[in-house]
C-alpha cells in the first residue's frame, strides 16, 4: 500500500489560483464519492483551507491513481494543473506531519490547521472514504502535532498586531470577558485589534473619532457605542483597554490628562495600545503605575520576536517529525495491505 | 528514619528545582506538573518526618529552631497544595519549590539548635497557638511568592519586550488577587493563633510579643490600605515580599525567645 498526496498550497500558488481548486463543505461528499470511483484508490481525505487544497490517498497502484487524480483536478478547474504531486509514501507522510505541526503554514506554528485537518479527516471517515492506512496516518499526524507543540516552542507567542494585543491583554487581565475597550481614531488596524479583542469576550467597545459618522459606522459593525471625539475622556470611566490610532500630529493622551482621569479609575490596570504614527500617547504615560503602554514598534517587535523563536524551533520540530515518519514507515512495512 | 525522610524530601525538591533551572536555561520553561508532583511527594515525606518527630517529643514537633524551620517548610507546602492550586497560578509551584528547598537546606546544613526544649507546661492551647502561627506564616510565605511573581510580571509588561517569562507567568490581575487573598488567609489564621495564645494565658517575652504584634499589625494595615484603595497592587506585592523577608529573618529570634529558660 502506498500513501500519496496531491494538490496545491500557498507555497506554489497565489490566492487567485488556489481559490479555483477550493472544495467547499457543500461539495465535499460529492467530491469524495467521485474520488472513490477511481480504480485502485483505497481511501481519500480532502483538506481544503484558504491556504491549501490537498488530497491524501492510499492505493496499491499509485502511478495509475495519481494520473486519475491529475485528470480529476484538471477537469474540476477547467484545465489548471495541480502543481504538487508525490506518489511515494515517505514524502507524503512527511508532508502531512509537517502540515499538522504547522511547519508548512503561512504563519509558521499556527494551530488552526490541526483543527482543519481533524475536520477533514472526520468528514472523510464519516463518509466511509478512509481505510486502515489513512486512519492510522491521520491519527499519527494528530499525535505528531501534539508532540511537536508540547516539546518545542513552535507555537510560542503571537505573530500579528492583533494577536499580540490579545495576548498582552490576557497577560494583564486574564479573562477578557466583561472588559471595556475604547478606540480613539477608527483606523483599519485599530478596528482589527478591537475585533480580535471582541472575539475574546470583551464586553463593551466605545468608539471616538474626529468624524462622528465613521465612529458610528464602526461602532455599529462591532456592536459598540460611538461618542464624540471631544468627549472621549468623559466616557473613559471603567475603560480597561485603550486603542489609539488617530492622525493627530501631537499626543492627545498626555500624562497630566490621564493622571486626572485615573483618579476615578480605582486600581484596575489600564492597557494602552498606541498604533498611531506620530504617537497619540505621550511615552511618559508608560511610567504611571498600573498603566501598560505599548506603541506600534513594541508590538511589532514582540511579533518579530515570536516569529524568530518559532523559526529557531523548526530544526527541533523537523527532528521530532523525522522520528515519527520513521515509526510510521515501519508500521507501513509491517502492514502492506489493508481493507477499506 | 526521620533524617531519611527529610533528606529524601530535600533531594526530591533539589531535583525538581534543578529540572526547572534546566528548562529555564534551555528556553523551555512552561507550567508543568513536575513541581506539583515534587511538592506533593515532599509534603508526604515531611508529614511522615513530623509525625515521627512528634511521637518522640510527645508534642507538636516545634520545640527547637530546627523543628520550626521544618514545620515552616511543611506549612508553606501545605498552603501551596491547599490554596495555591485553587488559584491555578501557573509557575507558583516553580517559585514555591526553591523557598521550601531553602528552608529544608537551612534545617539540614545550618548550625541550628536541634535539641527540643522541654516545655514547662504541655498546654494544648499553646501547641495550637504555635503550630497555627507557623501555618499562618506559610500563607504569608505564599503571599510573598505571589507578590514576587507580580513584580516580575509587572516588570516584563513594562519592559515591552515579550519573552518567555511574560508568556508563562499568570496574568498580573490574577497575581494581585492571589497576593491579597493569601494575606487575608494568613492574617485570619494568625488572629486565631493569637486568640489561642491569649486563652492559654501563656507568659510571653515582651520582645517576642511586640515582634509578633508588629507582623500582625503590618499585614492588617496592608489589607486596610488595600481595601480603601490607597495602596496599589504593586506596592502591596512589594510590601508582602518585604514582610516575608522580615518573618524569615525574625523567625530564629522568636523561636529563641519562646524557649523556656
Amino acid at each position: 500500500m502506498t500513501i500519496l498526496c496531491a494538490g496545491i498550497n500557498h507555497r506554489e500558488a497565489a490566492l487567485e489560483i488556489r481559490e479555483k481548486f477550493a472544495i467547499g463543505n457543500h461539495e465535499l461528499v460529492e467530491t469524495l464519492n467521485s474520488l472513490r470511483g477511481i480504480e485502485g484508490l483505497s481511501g481519500a481525505v480532502i483538506v481544503s483551507t484558504c491556504n491549501r487544497v490537498e488530497l491524501y490517498a492510499s492505493s496499491i497502484n499509485p502511478a495509475q491513481v495519481l494520473q486519475s487524480i491529475r485528470r480529476f483536478f484538471t477537469t474540476r478547474t477547467s484545465g489548471l494543473e495541480a502543481p504538487f504531486f508525490t506518489e511515494d509514501s515517505l514524502p507524503s507522510v512527511r508532508h502531512l506531519f509537517r502540515v499538522a505541526s504547522g511547519l508548512d503554514s503561512m504563519v509558521v506554528g499556527e494551530t488552526e490547521i490541526l483543527g482543519q485537518l481533524k475536520q477533514a479527516y472526520s468528514a472523510a471517515a464519516d463518509n466511509g472514504a478512509t481505510n486502515a492506512h489513512l486512519n492510522k496516518l491521520f491519527q499519527h499526524a494528530f499525535r505528531v502535532a501534539k508532540h511537536v507543540r508540547t516539546e518545542t516552542g513552535i507555537t510560542r507567542g503571537a505573530t500579528s498586531v492583533g494577536s499580540v494585543a490579545v495576548d498582552l491583554a490576557g497577560k494583564i487581565f486574564g479573562d477578557l470577558g466583561g472588559r471595556k475597550v475604547m478606540i480613539l481614531g477608527a483606523g483599519e488596524t485599530s478596528e482589527r485589534v478591537a475585533r480580535s479583542l471582541v472575539s475574546r469576550g470583551v464586553r463593551t467597545v466605545i468608539v471616538a473619532n474626529r468624524t462622528f459618522d465613521r465612529a458610528a459606522a464602526l461602532a455599529d459593525q462591532i456592536g459598540g457605542l460611538a461618542v464624540h471625539f471631544d468627549h472621549w475622556h468623559t466616557a473613559f470611566d471603567e475603560v480597561d483597554i485603550l486603542i489609539c490610532s488617530t492622525a493627530a500630529p501631537h499626543p492627545i493622551v498626555t500624562r497630566q490628562k490621564l493622571e486626572s482621569i485615573l483618579r476615578r479609575h480605582s486600581e484596575r490596570p489600564l492597557f494602552i495600545i498606541d498604533l498611531a504614527v506620530p504617537r497619540d500617547v505621550d511615552p511618559a504615560v508608560g511610567n504611571l503605575e498600573n498603566v501598560y503602554l505599548y506603541d506600534i514598534d513594541s508590538i511589532e517587535e514582540i511579533a518579530r520576536q515570536s516569529m524568530s523563536i518559532r523559526q529557531a524551533e523548526i530544526a527541533r520540530c523537523e527532528a521530532l517529525i523525522e522520528a515519527h515518519v520513521a515509526d510510521f514507515m515501519h508500521w507501513m512495512r509491517n502492514h502492506p495491505t489493508s481493507s477499506r | 528514619m526521620q533524617n531519611l525522610l527529610l533528606t529524601a524530601s530535600t533531594l526530591l525538591l533539589l531535583c525538581s528545582f534543578g529540572y526547572t533551572l534546566f528548562r529555564l536555561g534551555s528556553g523551555r520553561l512552561r507550567p508543568g506538573r513536575t513541581n506539583l508532583a515534587a511538592l506533593v511527594a515532599a509534603f508526604l515525606l515531611l508529614s511522615g518526618d513530623l509525625w515521627l518527630r512528634g511521637k518522640v517529643q510527645h508534642s507538636c514537633p516545634i520545640n527547637s529552631l530546627f523543628d520550626v524551620v521544618i514545620f515552616m517548610a511543611w506549612s508553606t507546602t501545605l498552603i501551596y497544595l491547599v490554596v495555591g492550586s485553587a488559584y491555578r497560578l501557573s509557575l507558583l509551584g516553580a517559585f514555591t519549590t526553591p523557598l521550601v528547598l531553602l528552608l529544608l537546606l537551612a534545617a539540614e546544613w545550618a548550625p541550628l539548635d536541634r535539641s527540643p526544649s522541654i516545655r514547662a507546661l504541655r498546654d494544648p492551647w499553646i501547641e495550637f497557638h504555635a503550630s497555627l502561627s507557623l501555618i499562618a506564616y506559610g500563607a504569608f510565605a505564599l503571599a510573598g511568592l505571589a507578590g514576587m511573581m507580580y513584580l516580575i510580571q509587572d516588570r516584563q509588561l513594562k519592559k515591552r519586550k515579550g519573552g518567555m517569562l511574560l508568556y508563562n507567568l499568570p496574568p498580573i490581575t490574577d497575581l494581585g488577587i492571589a497576593n491579597i487573598r493569601l494575606i487575608w488567609l494568613g492574617l485570619a489564621l494568625l488572629s486565631i493563633a493569637f486568640g489561642a495564645g491569649f486563652v492559654s494565658g501563656m507568659q510571653v517575652n515582651t520582645i517576642k510579643f511586640w515582634t509578633s504584634a508588629a507582623i500582625w499589625l503590618a499585614y492588617a494595615l496592608l489589607i486596610v490600605l488595600r481595601q480603601v484603595h490607597t495602596l496599589a497592587p504593586r506596592r502591596t506585592a512589594t510590601l508582602s515580599l518585604a514582610a516575608l523577608g522580615f518573618i524569615l529573618l525574625t523567625l530564629p529570634a522568636i523561636q529563641h525567645l519562646s524557649t523556656p529558660k
